[in-house]
């Protein structure tokens, strides 16, 4: 199946993946594998950036593309749902299953993070299996906006400073109620242009007073 | 064991086993492999399961290592293989071809070239970095497997942190021998949570794992369960108050390069009673001799020709 075949009628051509999958996922997985274990520091993706339709970003896409396939059910966030091209574009490159229950998807991509649900609206996995929740993607981060978090906790030598923007109104306070409920809970991955960091459920934050 | 070549350079295009996916996997496996690891980072201590393949090898060869190692290897990676802290053993030296074949990365011995150390069993003495990751090949996962065989009920007891029937395990080595007695796989909690196996790494390699600076990620592929422990994570070797967890002691120092504090083998060196200590991890012992440390028994004939006798089994 070729992208013409599969694109006949839709608006425009459907945009390429990775040039090189093998070797452009194996380090786009070891940046965010890097950035879960050593939460709040960035990690660098350093490949070439995809050409991808908006609202989707090149890195979260090419996260997207590392990680998701028909294994893993999906929630995209309203902006995403509503641009076709987008959707189509994740359905020919994962073959992941969009699904609109948020507690059932094994990822989350948001590309308005900005207007993110609450974080208990995804599944947050169970006592026996903590692992079935689901990873949050959030696009579009700039890591030297908003307000700046303290992190403490596994992968992190004595503290870690953290910030990044967009995000929800009550987003600190509830990846702080998150890290409560350890080891259920849900992981957070953020994208910028080129960085991504990431949250998993064990970091204990500290929300600086201003 | 001579010290000049120590590493064989990377080969991407290398013809034979070009055929083969980039490290053996196909990449939808990757991807299920990369998910586990993630999660099992996100939850130190718990183990992640995970659909482990049939591997050209067979289980308790590493399969589980082998499929961690896969998953996350990259081009620019050097990849170091140890079996019991020797470079130069079977299993090291096939898993270490493997890789050569299948993905022609970078290898090396050398503890410090290192990018990835996938290890049956021992944890190098060199203290490792920040950007070093050591994969560990685990048999048995998990660490209440011989107190209750269920695995409904062990994961239950880890729902629940139930851990006291392996506190009453190491009460019972205390009545029965006076002492801690269980030397490796010495179960540990991770985070003040997860009771973990640290795969059946001597009981002396524990305290190296508390507070890693590398990453720490464990592969079973029979039993099929990945868990990880990221850098600067607490790892308590579980004790009681009045019987604190300690490591072995050796009386003397290694044999060939008289390092102390090291965890040492024995060698029989004849059928007369002649034997020899010396270093479990022979690329640390290597760099100590050429440093030119000598242990007691460097000179002794035996020891020379223990020391001469592999040398260029690397190439192979």
């Amino acid at each position: 199946m070729t992208a013409q075949n599969f694109t006949q009628n839709s608006s425009s051509a459907l945009a390429p993946g990775f040039d090189t999958p093998v070797v452009d996922s194996q380090s786009c997985f070891r940046a965010i594998m890097n950035a879960m274990a050593r939460p709040g520091q960035t990690q660098r993706f350093t490949r070439a950036p995809l050409d991808v339709p908006a609202p989707l970003t090149p890195l979260a896409a090419a996260i997207a593309l590392t990680l998701f396939d028909y294994d893993t059910p999906i929630w995209l966030d309203p902006d995403l749902m509503e641009s076709s091209d987008a959707l189509g574009y994740l359905r020919f490159h994962t073959g992941a299953p969009v699904t609109s229950d948020a507690a059932k998807a094994t990822f989350a991509l948001l590309t308005s993070p900005r207007h993110l649900p609450d974080l208990s609206t995804f599944a947050q996995g169970s006592a026996e299996y903590p692992d079935t929740s689901t990873t949050l993607i959030l696009a579009g981060q700039n890591f030297s906006a908003g307000p700046s978090v303290s992190l403490t906790g596994p992968g992190i030598r004595s503290a870690q400073g953290f910030r990044t923007d967009p995000v929800s109104g009550g987003f600190w306070q509830q990846m702080q109620f998150n890290n409560t409920s350890f080891p259920c809970g849900v992981d957070v991955v953020f994208a910028s242009d080129d960085e991504i960091a990431a949250l998993p459920r064990s970091t204990k934050i500290t929300i600086a007073e201003s | 064991m001579t010290s000049s070549v120590r590493t064989v350079e990377a080969a991407p295009d290398q013809s034979t086993e070009s055929q083969y996916n980039f490290a053996y996997l196909d990449e939808q496996t990757k991807r299920m492999i990369r998910r586990a690891i993630l999660k099992g980072i996100a939850i130190p201590g718990y183990q992640v399961p995970f659909a482990s393949r049939e591997m050209p090898m067979p289980y308790g060869w590493g399969t589980g290592g082998v499929q961690v190692t896969a998953a996350i290897l990259g081009q620019e990676d050097t990849l170091k293989v140890i079996d019991q802290g020797s470079d130069d053993t079977t299993n090291a030296v096939s898993i270490r071809s493997f890789f050569e074949k299948t993905a022609g990365v970078k290898t090396t011995t050398a503890t410090a070239d290192a990018s990835i150390i996938q290890t049956r069993h021992r944890i190098p003495e060199a203290s490792l970095r920040e950007d070093q990751i050591i994969v560990f090949q685990v048999p048995i996962p998990e660490p209440l497997r011989f107190l209750e065989p269920r695995e409904t009920e062990t994961r239950t007891m880890h729902a629940l942190k139930e851990y006291g029937l392996m506190h009453v395990k190491l009460y019972e080595d205390i009545a029965r021998n006076g002492r801690i007695a269980t030397t490796y796989a010495y179960p540990v909690e991770v985070n003040d949570r997860y009771v973990m196996d640290p795969s059946p790494t001597p009981k002396f390699d524990n305290p190296k794992i508390d507070e890693m600076a590398a990453l720490q990620l464990y592969g079973a592929g029979r039993e099929k369960r990945i868990y990880a422990i990221p850098p600067f994570t607490k790892v308590k070797s579980l004790d009681f108050d009045d019987h604190p967890f300690e490591v072995q002691k050796f009386e003397r120092p290694c044999g060939l390069c008289g390092a102390a504090n090291v965890y040492l083998d024995e060698v029989i060196l004849d059928d007369k009673g002649g034997r020899m200590f010396v270093c479990s991890d022979t690329d640390y012992c290597e760099e100590r001799r050429e440093a030119g440390h000598l242990g007691d028994m460097a000179a002794d004939p035996a020891a020379v020709s223990l020391t001469t006798s592999t040398a260029g089994q690397d190439a192979s």
